[in-house]
């Protein structure tokens, strides 16, 4: 018998204990008559637990069963973090491309009622709001940044900032939306509705996320790119320019497109600011306007009848925001990992 | 810089570069600090607007309210949104706190990044399509469950029934958020769990300590404000929550501990997308009254988040 390997369970163990298991439970339940996939996955896994760790506290004692008992433990976890993703897939893949078609992309829902109709309307919608949005947060949040980390050092004020920052960061987008309403209100007269006020309600969410990340990349610029710079005789804020901001651009930019893809899907602030045209609109400044989260959320909530194309309708605008959104997520990673610098562990 | 100016002969390079570097200096510090200070204006402008809205909201007389007494309103939705957010981090925090040491102690350490990028996945699914996933997928699911908790467990004021017909209940929508908030408490606690330090862990496993025993001597103790402060985040996200609960729960104005039932608390988030659109006069400045208390707590969960952390960081000599 090999001693570095005695009083161990042989690597099979694991593995063909869970196939037994789950036979067992499929066979069991099958003659109770419960013979439903999900509880069979479920009870057999707790039968895999208890089975196991009784088997490894017989052979390699309490305290290598725990560490066992604890790995699977937390892989079962991170499978079931797994299962929401995957039906949440599943289920807008499947519902949403019945209506993924020319139509959809073609066609607003102007005099639309039960079939045909499409979302072009509320597709430029988002794409003006999240634009005017992001027009607005980024030079306000990149030159916050570069006042924190260039300029604000350890000023009283500095540190303000980076507080209510952080303060922006927790505010719920309803209350977002909130805000952008009243002060539209309070200068349009009440009940304005408008694409515009919708950007604004954005950027109070998009801001704090961009100063986050930005700042994080201007800090890793290191201090001696800047000193040389100084050394030769460059002022401050073309240091800034020409220095310290390509060198960060990547990451940046990154930050920035991240944080496109948190605001797009927003759909809160868009219902009490923007809220919802029938046709297509392309000025912010007047008028209601229709976004893809908004178009969703009505298509589903208030369906004509029959409720079929309605609810069509709403599974294919879920499924182009996702894809918006993954798209955006991956074009920031590529970005990231094509230029930043490869990371240590 | 006068002197400089004096002595230099009127258009010399010299004289023209430094007004030049002054001027833009001056210039570029001032539009970046202009930027700082119009975050902090727009926060105020923030507060005072809702203030000011929930004023009239708050000092009317109940009579004139078309919701009523505002107090009596507003308390079955923070009691809803509370219940709501309580109810998702018990199922988020274990799981997370779990998938965060898989990803960082147990994968394989070529997949990790991958499996990371998974699970970052769920953070950037829009909140209206988890409300369709909600109502569509889950709902239906979770029925079954509800039926044998309420039909063995009904003796329980929790699983008390009658059993709602559609799914839709506090328990399903609580089930939503912790889906959404988990991304970000794991995202958090990878982050802790990865500074751990290594001495630390080898420490631990050279005194043969299994896995399991090293995680809980050097990592959990290690990362504990981390977590702590991740679970506020995610909380803070929680409490906020709208279009997901809007769209899951069968609302009613109660309080009830009922989890099962389809007369359910509903969410202050969600009572103001719900209602808004269809508000008008007295009753916009009553639902803004409501979203001033919604930011009032989801701003103390984040202060209380934002002292642990800086409390860690004077402790640690890491920074």
């Amino acid at each position: 018998m090999n001693p570095l390997t005695a009083g161990r369970l042989p690597r099979f163990t694991e593995p063909a204990l869970l196939v037994v298991c789950l036979v067992v439970t499929t066979a069991a339940l099958s003659v109770l008559n419960a013979g439903n996939p999900g509880v069979i996955i479920i009870v057999g896994a707790l039968l895999f637990l208890l089975v196991s760790f009784a088997l490894a506290t017989s052979v390699e004692g309490v305290r290598h069963a725990k560490d066992r008992l604890a790995a699977h433990v937390v892989t079962g976890f991170f499978l079931i973090a797994l299962a929401p993703l995957v039906s949440l897939a599943w289920g807008t893949v499947s519902a949403g491309l019945a209506r993924m078609d020319v139509k959809f992309f073609t066609y607003s829902m102007r005099n639309v009622i039960g079939e045909g109709g499409g979302a072009v309307h509320a597709i430029w919608g988002t794409l003006i709001i999240t634009g005017m949005a992001t027009l607005i947060s980024v030079p306000i949040g990149l030159m916050t940044a570069i006042y924190l980390v260039e300029y604000g050092a350890r000023h009283r004020l500095a540190s303000a900032i980076r507080f209510f920052v952080d303060v922006m960061t927790g505010i719920p987008s309803i209350v977002a939306g909130l805000f952008a309403y009243t002060l539209f209100s309070l200068f349009f007269g009440p009940g304005t509705k408008v694409g515009i006020a919708g950007a604004v309600a954005l950027s109070v969410l998009m801001i704090p996320t961009v100063v986050r990340s930005t700042e994080e990349m201007l800090r890793l610029v290191p201090n001696e790119l800047r000193e040389a710079s100084y050394a030769l005789g460059v002022p401050k804020w073309r240091t800034i320019v020409k220095v310290v901001l390509p060198t960060s651009l990547a990451g940046i930019i990154t930050g920035v497109v991240l944080s496109i893809a948190r605001i797009i899907g927003e759909t809160a602030p868009l219902l009490v600011t923007a809220g919802m045209n029938q046709s297509l609109n392309t000025n912010p400044f007047d008028s209601p306007m229709a976004t893809l989260p908004v178009f969703v959320y009505y298509q589903y909530v208030t369906p004509g009848i029959p409720q079929d194309p309605y609810h069509a309708r709403a599974w294919a605008g879920a499924l182009t925001l996702i894809l918006i959104v993954m798209l955006l997520n991956l074009v920031g990673r590529l970005i990231s990992w094509k230029f930043a610098p490869k990371p240590g562990r | 810089m006068t002197a400089d100016t004096v002595t230099d002969p009127p258009g010399a390079p010299g004289a023209l570069r430094r007004t030049s570097r002054q001027i833009g200096d001056v210039v570029f510090k001032g539009f970046s600090t202009g930027s700082g200070i119009t975050i902090l204006v727009l926060l105020a402008a923030v507060a005072t607007f809702l203030v000011g809205m929930s004023i009239p909201a708050l000092t009317a007389d109940a009579a004139d309210l078309p919701f009523g007494d505002f107090w009596a309103y507003v308390a079955p939705y923070a009691f809803g949104t509370v219940w709501a957010a309580a109810l998702a981090m018990l199922f988020a925090v274990p799981l997370s706190v779990g998938i965060a040491l898989f990803l960082t102690h147990y994968a394989p350490k070529r997949v990790r990044q991958i499996f990371g990028y998974i699970i970052d996945l769920l953070a950037a699914v829009p909140s209206v399509v988890f409300g369709l996933w909600g109502i569509n997928v889950l709902a239906p699911l979770m029925r079954p469950l509800f039926v044998w908790l309420n039909q063995y467990l009904g003796w329980i004021p929790f699983f008390a029934g009658p059993v709602s017909g559609t799914g839709r209940t506090i328990l399903t929508a609580a089930v939503v958020l912790a889906v959404m908030v988990l991304p970000i408490i794991t995202a958090m606690c990878r982050e802790v769990f990865t500074q751990t330090p290594r001495l630390h862990e080898e420490a631990a496993l050279a005194l043969g300590a299994t896995r399991w025993e090293m995680i809980r001597q050097a990592v959990l103790p290690f990362g504990m404000p981390g977590i702590v402060s991740g679970c506020m985040l995610g909380l803070g996200r929680a409490l906020g929550e709208t279009m997901a609960v809007a769209m899951v729960l069968s609302p009613a104005a109660v309080i009830n501990v009922h989890l099962l039932t389809s007369s359910n608390p509903n969410t202050i988030a969600a009572n103001i997308a719900l209602a808004f659109p269809e508000a008008y006069q007295l009753g916009v400045n009553q639902l803004i009254a409501t979203g001033l208390v919604l930011f009032v707590i989801t701003l103390a969960v984040n202060m209380t988040a934002r002292w642990v952390v800086a409390r860690r960081k004077e402790f640690s000599g890491a920074n």
